[in-house]
């Protein structure tokens, strides 16, 4: 009896072990969020709140707001194909960040460079906050709203190849691209372990790892596909700016989830993003303007509102570190600058990107990159650094670094996507398609009907 | 019988159509057209990139009428639509071999007025 006894014990004990040790066997996943030596994270609220709210608002941002901010830009013809490529991007890239692309991007660290997958399925992703990432919101929530700046930025390259690319090839494409860009560049630049991360680059909420790398994507997409027919000499206007107007102002909008979200906690931090984010708008939207008032003796609408959204761009990068002061520079600079690329390089360089996303979101999130280089300060946020300006010439070589290493990788694997993509599929309408227009070629469908 | 085809300011079609009325001339088509004349047309400016001078909105009017309305329509068109300024548009007589209305089939001078 005693014995039985005693090999009953020593078994539970050993089972016991090897429950306890299961976890450690099951794979890397765990330790990323395993055994803290301090209490659990505990969910906030008001953060939580605020996070999930962040999320809608960029979700706004890709449909309607980004869909009909290029959909009134094209011609009637191709309104549609826009209106497509962006509310498809929404449900593709959604499914495609759950299945795998969060835990590419956010997952435990393989050398610096990429997640692996064990966090695929949202395995591992639960309601317990992730400490490394946000530590009073559930891991879930920090999740989805990452998910949503996944789904704009493949939307931005869009605007380069708008109005002569497949809709077959766009979707394959993009899924690709997706896979083999964003995330690892995000990885790289908030992932814990991201090699960039590591170097100290600064980037609050996406300048390198959403406006740079869909920027760069995009001249790299307008240059292989080509020139519209009839480029540049025969250029139609956008075909309903009043729909144009609409979509910036709601970008406008769900821009404040993007920025002041990405500070992921309803605090100080968020609301100084917020105003921030708000100032370089407004700043760089009468920047442009300006400078339409002085080359073309006046104001324009689509001017105005390129002009915001080019500092949207540029205080990404920049919203949670930089002064109110700074944010007007950061502003500044961005109207000015992207309005000086699109309409004098890209005239000179004639490349056709159809709707500036090259010269607005690249050249706009260069700038805020390397602006973020110059106004940071820790008096606004101590996780950042300081910048040039307040003493600190060494972060300005970092965001340099960081933005060549994303121009360089962007730049080769999206080449290499869309000519593998040419070759399976083909990328570009034919000519016939390309003057009837992609919406009835396409998706035989109309935009508008022209009787009843 | 005549058909009269007068090329418009938009701004003008109101008081066009008005004197047309007090004339009795009350059967007309309308359309909105886009046309130029002898001089370019406004550019537009997308991003900063000029378009070459361009077509202008504009009314088209189409009316049938007898021959013995030819002189009071083109009166009341001209009426309402001169401004003196260049762009004023338009009028063409046209040479009406049938008209025929379709509820009664009448033909002819009666299916015109």
């Amino acid at each position: 009896m005693k014995k039985r006894r005693i090999w009953l014990g020593l078994a539970g004990l050993g089972l016991g072990l090897m429950a306890g040790a299961l976890p450690a066997l099951a794979g890397d996943a765990d330790t990323a969020t395993a055994a803290p030596a301090v209490a659990a994270p505990v969910v906030n609220s008001g953060d939580t709140a605020w996070v999930l709210v962040s999320t809608a608002f960029v979700m706004l941002m890709t449909i309607p707001g980004l869909a009909f901010f290029y959909g009134g830009l094209v011609r009637k013809k191709n309104v549609l194909s826009v209106l497509m490529q962006c509310f498809f991007l929404m449900c593709a890239i959604s499914l495609q960040w759950v299945v795998l692309g969060y835990s590419l991007s956010f997952g435990p660290d393989i050398k610096g460079l990429i997640g692996n997958l064990s966090w695929a399925g949202l395995n591992h992703v639960g309601v317990e906050p992730n400490a490394d990432y946000a530590g009073t919101i559930p891991h879930q929530v920090f999740m989805i709203f990452q998910m949503m700046f996944a789904v704009i930025t493949p939307g931005l390259i869009i605007g380069a190849f708008a109005e002569r690319m497949k809709f077959a090839a766009f979707a394959v494409f993009t899924l690709l691209w997706s896979t083999l860009v964003y995330d690892p560049v995000c990885h790289w630049v908030w992932g814990i372990g991201g090699f960039l991360k590591t170097s100290g680059a600064l980037d609050f909420a996406g300048g390198t790892v959403v406006h740079i790398n869909a920027g760069i994507a995009a001249i790299v997409a307008a240059i292989v596909l080509g020139r519209r027919l009839g480029h540049p000499h025969k250029l139609s206007p956008p075909h309903n700016l009043p729909f144009a107007v609409l979509g910036a102002a709601l970008l406008w909008f769900g821009w404040y989830g993007f920025n002041a979200g990405s500070a992921l906690a309803a605090n100080g931090l968020a609301g100084s993003a917020f105003i921030a984010t708000h100032i370089a708008t407004a700043v760089a939207g009468l920047a442009w303007a300006g400078m339409d008032l002085l080359f073309n003796r006046r104001m324009t609408v689509l001017g105005l509102i390129s002009g915001a959204v080019a500092g949207l761009v540029a205080i990404t990068p920049a919203a949670g570190f930089v002064t109110v002061m700074g944010s007007m520079w950061i502003g500044l600079g961005a109207g000015v600058i992207c309005y000086l690329f699109v309409s004098i390089v890209k005239e000179k360089l004639g490349y056709d990107d159809a709707l500036d996303a090259f010269g607005v979101h690249c050249i706009g999130g260069i700038w805020g990159a390397l602006a973020t280089g110059l106004w940071a300060t820790t008096s606004v946020n101590s996780a950042g650094a300081n910048g040039l300006f307040y003493g600190n010439p060494g972060q300005f070589l970092i965001q340099l670094k960081a933005v060549a290493i994303t121009v360089a990788y962007s730049a080769v694997v999206s080449y290499i996507l869309l000519k593998i993509v040419d070759v399976v599929i083909g990328l570009r309408a034919t000519e016939q398609s390309e003057r009837i227009g992609l919406d009835l070629t396409d998706h035989r469908e109309t935009g508008y009907t022209m009787l009843d | 019988m005549k058909y009269i085809v007068a090329i418009i300011q938009p701004d003008r079609m109101d008081e066009v159509l008005e004197r047309l009325t007090d004339k009795k001339v009350h059967l007309v088509t309308v359309t909105t057209v886009m046309g130029r004349g002898r001089q370019g047309g406004i550019a537009q400016v997308y991003r900063s990139h000029k378009e070459a001078g361009t077509l202008l909105k504009k009314i088209k009017l189409e009316i049938a009428v007898n021959d013995d309305f030819v002189d009071t329509t083109i009166e009341a068109i001209t009426g309402g639509a001169r401004t003196g300024e260049v762009g004023d548009g338009k009028i063409f007589v046209l040479n009406l071999d049938e008209c025929i209305r379709i509820r009664t089939g009448e033909k002819g001078k009666e299916a015109i007025g």
